[in-house]
């Protein structure tokens, strides 16, 4: 699939919005990878933040250092010198352990039923309805069975994105709430329009409620093995793999949380998007294993 | 040297000018949304212009000095008193030890600063010691003050400039009517031309969910998004586009109801169509808004911004070159 040239607009005089297509594809989230690397290796005077997003991406420059007209020449320019070149992420898989259908996420969806556009299901029910399976068992299954790319990092603090590797036809997708809920718990696994996500802190939301991970993907305090090196655990390309864990499970993990020593598994990997894009059940596969092999 | 928090309170937090480097996270800018008023107190003092301060909201804390120190207050007017007596902003005033210092109802605006010789010393977190409420970072223990807290002083090393005054020309004013200017753009062609317009041409209040977050408007007609085929991703609403990151500033419209327009302590992204972003210039003016306080939104274009931003800048500089020594 090739994508059409990238539409440029200023978001004020202190920001360019770059969007490289108003739909959601991996093409497009790689091509914002590479472009942001490329201007993040440039080292523009005046650009002070970089931020890729799923299918688009954002500077934030001081234009009393560089004009906006200039930089916008200079973003557009990297865009026509990497062309459609297809970009191998040396990134990591990391397993995220998932207790489905938990109590805290049932019990918050239920105090928000009336804003939801089927009261009378959970929002795993639904989502497992609309998207045509049979149980929310077998929904559950199909969340945890392809691994996720994260395609995004933010909304509030280290909340990532994250988009199915499946092919398109095979994604779940789920309307967000009609109006969003003022709570949900910290560490929900969300989903809304194709993307997961993992609620970094407790807050507003408006995704649909599916589990909670006891794994803190964002921590100031930088308590755990994982977070030592920064606060916010995940970065753009990083890949995931749920895995489903019961209540016996889950507390022992939070135990662990509390006394410092949970850690999670985490393997570096190289992703090559061609690869991928020809056979994704099998590149999968090989993904799977790379996170499991010794 | 110290600051007893003896009563919190609406929000007080610790700001200075913000955090950089690390929004593509989800940590946002942060630091004083009203910075001219903000850099006004330390530049009084003789702080360092970016010394971390008190961001005072609506209704102001009682705090009691354990030492003596020098104090400078800006932004809204938030008549203070130390130990029952009026004191008046704006000017360099002396705080004995054991001085309890409190504030009445508001006058105008919503944010005052109470900036104290040596500064807030809090801990540095990535380079800020702004408070990021949503991350329970930086600032005082990542939150707002509550009674009982006690706020580390720094030690000032200048000369005292007890009793400057801050020249009547330099202070902000702070109207209940206001043009705040925007640049269009980002998802504004999504908009139906009727509405493209009628943004412009109502008349918007201020709605009372108004905060460090963003500030959300009413009264204006709500707005349509021509219809589109819905981008894969992106969820069912018109208003929805695939989730993107959004600039400082700028103004999303979820559901065609209430704009919002968000500001220092922004949400970093998210799925809600922006159809323009308010010029840094403007951005102090926001950060003063009250609830139901009428504003007019107004187009501009690139030069116009860059024009409003270097006549903002200049203020700084006559604010530093009054301020020198």
């Amino acid at each position: 699939m090739s994508l059409p040239p990238a539409r440029y607009s200023f978001g004020g005089d202190e920001h360019i919005f770059v969007e490289l297509n108003t739909e959601m594809s991996l093409e497009a989230f790689f091509k914002g990878m590479s472009i942001t690397n490329a201007i993040a290796q440039r080292k523009i005077v005046g650009v002070t933040e970089i931020c890729p997003a799923n299918a688009a991406y954002q500077v934030r420059f001081d234009p009393d250092l560089i004009a906006p007209d200039k930089l916008l020449e200079t973003l557009q320019s990297i865009e026509s010198e990497l062309g459609d070149s297809a970009l191998d992420l040396n990134t990591r898989i990391i397993e995220i352990p998932v207790f489905y259908n938990d109590p805290w996420t049932n019990e918050t969806l239920l105090r928000f039923r009336e804003r939801h556009q089927e009261p009378t299901s959970t929002d795993l029910e639904y989502g497992a309805r609309i998207n045509g399976y049979a149980s929310v068992d077998a929904f559950i299954a199909a969340h945890a069975a392809s691994p996720w790319f994260v395609s995004m990092v933010g909304f509030v603090a280290g909340l990532p994105f994250m988009f199915q590797m499946v092919e398109r036809e095979k994604q779940i997708q789920v309307p967000k709430y009609l109006r969003p809920r003022t709570d949900t718990p910290k560490l929900t696994i969300g989903h809304g329009g194709c993307f997961s996500c993992i609620y970094s802190v407790r807050g507003a939301g408006g995704y649909q409620m599916f589990g909670i991970t006891p794994a803190p993907i964002f921590d100031p305090q930088q308590a755990l093995p994982y977070l030592k090196d920064f606060m916010v655990f995940f970065r753009p390309g990083d890949i995931v793999k749920f895995k489903p864990m019961n209540r016996v499970e889950y507390d022992a993990a939070l135990a662990q949380v509390q006394d410092g020593t949970f850690d999670l598994r985490i393997r570096p990997v190289k992703f090559a998007l061609q690869d991928f894009l020809k056979n994704p059940t099998t590149y999968n596969h090989q993904l799977t294993e790379t996170l499991y092999g010794n | 040297m110290a600051i007893k928090v003896l009563q919190a309170g609406l929000a007080t937090t610790v700001q200075d000018a913000g955090r950089t480097g690390y929004y593509h996270l989800g940590i946002p800018l942060s630091g004083a949304l009203d910075q001219y008023s903000f850099r006004a107190a330390n530049l009084l003092l003789g702080n360092p212009e970016d010394a971390a301060a008190l961001e005072m909201t609506m209704l102001g804390p009682k705090l009691e000095f354990t030492q003596d120190a020098l104090i400078a207050l800006t932004g809204a007017n938030l008549p203070a008193k130390l130990d029952g007596v009026d004191i008046a902003n704006y000017e360099v005033v002396a705080v004995k030890a054991g001085s309890v210092l409190s504030f009445g109802y508001l006058k105008d605006g919503v944010r005052g600063y109470l900036a104290v010789a040596g500064g807030i010393d809090v801990p540095v977190v990535l380079g800020s010691r702004s408070t990021y409420i949503l991350g329970a970072m930086g600032g005082f223990c990542g939150r707002k003050l509550q009674a009982g807290d006690v706020l580390p002083v720094g030690v000032a090393t200048g000369p005292s400039h007890l009793g400057r005054k801050l020249p009547e020309q330099l202070k902000p004013v702070f109207p209940k009517d206001v043009h705040v200017r925007v640049l269009p753009g980002l998802y504004f062609h999504w908009l139906t031309e009727a509405s493209g317009k009628s943004f412009f041409d109502d008349t918007w209040r201020v709605g009372p969910e108004a905060d460090r977050i963003g500030y959300r408007f009413k009264g204006g007609r709500a707005l349509e998004f021509a219809p589109r085929e819905r981008p894969f991703g992106a969820g069912s609403d018109p208003s929805n586009i695939v989730d993107a990151g959004y600039p400082v500033g700028s103004i999303q419209v979820p559901g065609g109801l209430e704009p919002i327009m968000l500001h220092r302590d922004a949400i970093s992204g998210g799925g809600y169509a922006m159809i323009g972003t308010v010029i840094s210039a403007d951005m102090d003016l926001v950060a003063q808004l009250q609830p139901n306080f009428r504003t007019q939104f107004v187009a501009v274009d690139m030069a116009q911004a860059l024009a409003a931003r270097a006549q903002s800048k200049q203020r700084l500089i006559d604010l530093r070159a009054t301020l020198k020594t």
